[in-house]
């Protein structure tokens, strides 16, 4: 694991730390893995743009060592499309919430998927509203208690690679935070990747999500994320029942958005 | 000299200004825009986007406009109720792009192919908060273009969102027109990157370019970063914006004064309505009474100065407009009892007639048709 204890300052705007997220948050994580996937793919960082929605998640860009746009809840992806197509040279890297993604930025979320353009959508699920204080979010289990599902929620969840791979994502990944050495892999894929590429990240809020559900502190639910869960090649049938496969579900050559565009502008060239 | 509609005059004072970047959401009668620059973006080099709804076409255009681009989207009614979360972010975010709202009657879904100005009021204040905001109209096929030309310049030059207000008739209405060679601003650049404080002022740095911008609809300071708590750096920024076009107000302001010298009744009108009016005035001249127009382009910010100078040496003045009184409440609030101020208003999806105008001018009436029973 030649990761553990590299020096990855360089990638970050030191002058915004701390951060905003809790001891213990998963967020947390995933910026690790995405500062670790950037020192890997040794990206010029001025020509990186990290856009962030509203929520825990969609603070991240803040933390970065690059063009940072933080946007509105649910809506990253539209700033992100217009950026991607007006600078195609840029790297676009998206960082949502469940509730940004799934919720009120579910439509914009479907048509990237199915426009195919080069960004890269990571997505923080952590079942619940982390930042507006744990209320349910549509990708929770059914059963799951939050503020405002006392009760425990009666809705079934989004699967968020289904619907993905559905909408027609060219590259559809799931990895957890507790797979620290995986995740990084899995978002510099997701960056090189050229077309519309999600990396769904199961991550841990213990400040609400774990405390409404009895799970425990962070690394608790760090287990819990190993437990419920089961890397996708090794699946059988009976681990289907209640858990979620992880991996990669799709890495395939699409039509990219930008370069059809592109291909389009060509040949209409000296029209009037 | 070309016969052209005026949602494709508005297309081509966009690509005279330089649009770069157009993102959209098909509505009613604001399409042949989206259509316009459909057809004329790809052949120059620029982007054309059809976005999944308009909180989308203008996320995207925002998004350009931070890439270098210059963004337009164009709407109605219910698309322009939907892009008023991010009409504010463009202003927090201090980001030039322009937003064409062609409007038609409403509430909601209303009267799709008629025309209203019922939108005056929420192109002002129709996102959360307070922000400066520069709303133009227009009222011939020519000047949609030189509007769409002079709302992109103001958006560089004071960088905000820019609505330009059109209707139905007017963007549809073809009238055979020269369109001029008008002159273009871009937005100012930094000397260097270095150490550019994106939020100190009027220059403009997109992404790439040197600069690891942060850019956030949170309160900021002026290097972007965030300051969600420090309500007197906010209000200093609102401030500043606002104060900002306070003192271009006499710029920033364009407007057209008809047979107003020795006019006793004032009719101040703007957009599609102020065809009839200037009619109107013609009329009642014809009948020995003496009016004059005011006719408004700029309708915010509203140029008080100008319209309490002219209602002082009138008897009376006449506000025609297609809703039920809108820009009347500021004309009240600019002529402070100098004279009496009347609405005239219909929001029945037609236009006042010159005749009825004058009528209601002389009359002193303020609805020139009967509510149907
Ligand atoms: C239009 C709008 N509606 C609601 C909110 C309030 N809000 C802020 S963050 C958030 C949900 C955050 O949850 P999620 O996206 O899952 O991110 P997390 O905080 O869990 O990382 C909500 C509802 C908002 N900012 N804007
Ligand atoms: S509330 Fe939850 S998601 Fe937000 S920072 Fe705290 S632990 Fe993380």
């Amino acid at each position: 694991m030649p990761r553990l204890g590299k020096d990855l300052r360089q990638y970050l705007r030191v002058e915004m730390l701390p951060n905003v997220w809790c001891p213990g948050c998963g967020h947390g994580n995933v910026a690790r893995g995405i500062a670790t996937a950037l020192d890997e793919l040794q990206l010029p960082l001025e020509q990186v743009v990290m856009v962030g929605g509203i929520g825990c998640s969609g603070r991240t860009p803040f933390y970065f060592n690059v063009s940072a746009m933080h946007t509105t809840h649910g809506r990253a992806l539209t700033f992100a499309t217009g950026i991607k197509l007006a600078k195609p040279d840029l790297t676009v890297i998206v960082t949502m919430g469940d509730g940004d993604a799934a919720a009120i930025g579910g439509n914009h979320f479907i048509h990237a998927c199915r426009r195919n353009i080069d960004l890269t959508a990571i997505v923080y699920n952590n079942a619940t509203y982390g930042m507006t204080g744990g209320q349910h979010a549509p990708t929770a289990p059914r059963g799951t208690r939050s503020s405002t599902t006392p009760r425990g929620s009666i809705e079934a969840p989004f699967d968020l690679v289904e619907l993905a791979l559905g909408a027609g994502a060219t590259y559809v990944a799931r990895t957890t935070t507790f797979d620290f050495d995986e995740l990084p892999r899995r978002i510099a894929e997701a960056i090189r990747h050229p077309g519309f590429a999600v990396v769904e990240v199961l991550t841990q809020c213990p400040t609400f999500y774990g405390r409404s559900n009895g799970l425990g502190d962070a690394t608790a639910m760090l287990d819990y994320e190993r437990d419920q869960t089961v890397p996708v090649e090794q699946i059988t049938k009976e681990d289907l029942v209640g858990k979620l496969p992880l991996g990669v579900f799709r890495q395939a050559e699409g039509a990219e958005y930008v370069r059809e565009y592109a291909a389009l502008c060509a040949a209409s060239r000296g029209a009037p | 000299m070309r016969l052209i509609q005026g949602n494709e005059a508005c297309a081509l004072g966009a690509i005279r200004a330089g649009c770069s970047f157009y993102a959209g959401y098909p509505i009613t009668p604001a399409s042949e825009i989206m259509e316009w620059m459909a057809r004329l973006l790809p052949a120059r080099g620029g982007v054309f986007i059809q976005m999944e709804d308009e909180i989308a076409a203008l996320g995207a255009v925002i998004g350009a406009a931070w890439a270098g681009a210059k963004g337009l989207t164009a709407t109605s009614g219910p698309g322009f109720s939907l892009m008023q979360e991010h009409i504010g972010y463009a202003a927090m975010t201090e980001t030039p792009c322009v937003i064409v709202d062609s409007q038609r009657a409403g509430p909601s879904t209303g009267m799709p192919t008629l025309p209203s100005q019922g939108d005056v009021m929420q192109a002002r204040w129709g996102t959360h908060g307070d922000r400066a905001a520069i709303v133009l109209t227009a009222s011939s096929v020519r000047d949609v273009y030189e509007v769409t030309v002079a709302a992109f310049n103001m958006s560089e030059t004071y960088r905000l969102p820019v609505v330009l207000l059109l209707d139905a008739i007017l963007s549809h209405m073809r009238e055979n027109v020269e369109l001029p060679e008008l002159e273009v601003v871009d937005r100012a650049r930094p000397a260097a990157p270095e150490g550019f404080q994106p939020f100190a002022g009027q220059e403009f740095l997109p992404f790439g370019e040197g600069a690891n911008l942060v850019v956030t609809g949170l309160a900021h300071a002026e290097s972007g970063r965030p300051r969600a708590s420090d309500g007197v750096n906010l209000e200093r920024m609102l401030r500043r914006s606002r104060d900002r076009l306070a003192a271009d107000a006499e710029l920033i302001s364009r407007h057209r004064a008809y047979r107003v010298e020795d006019a006793r009744h004032l009719i101040l009108a703007y957009g599609i309505t102020a065809r009839a009016a200037h009619a109107a005035v013609d009329r009642l001249r014809g009948e020995g009474v003496r009016a004059g127009l005011l006719e408004l382009q700029t309708l915010w910010p509203f140029p008080e100065r100008l319209v309490a100078d002219l209602a002082a040496r009138v008897e009376d003045v006449v506000v025609p407009e297609l809703n039920l009184g809108q820009l009347v409440w500021p004309v009240r609030a600019a002529v402070a009892g100098a004279a009496p101020v009347r609405g005239l208003s219909r929001a029945d999806g037609r236009l006042f007639s010159p005749a009825e105008m004058a009528v209601a001018v002389t009359e002193r009436t303020e609805v020139v048709h009967a509510p149907a029973r």
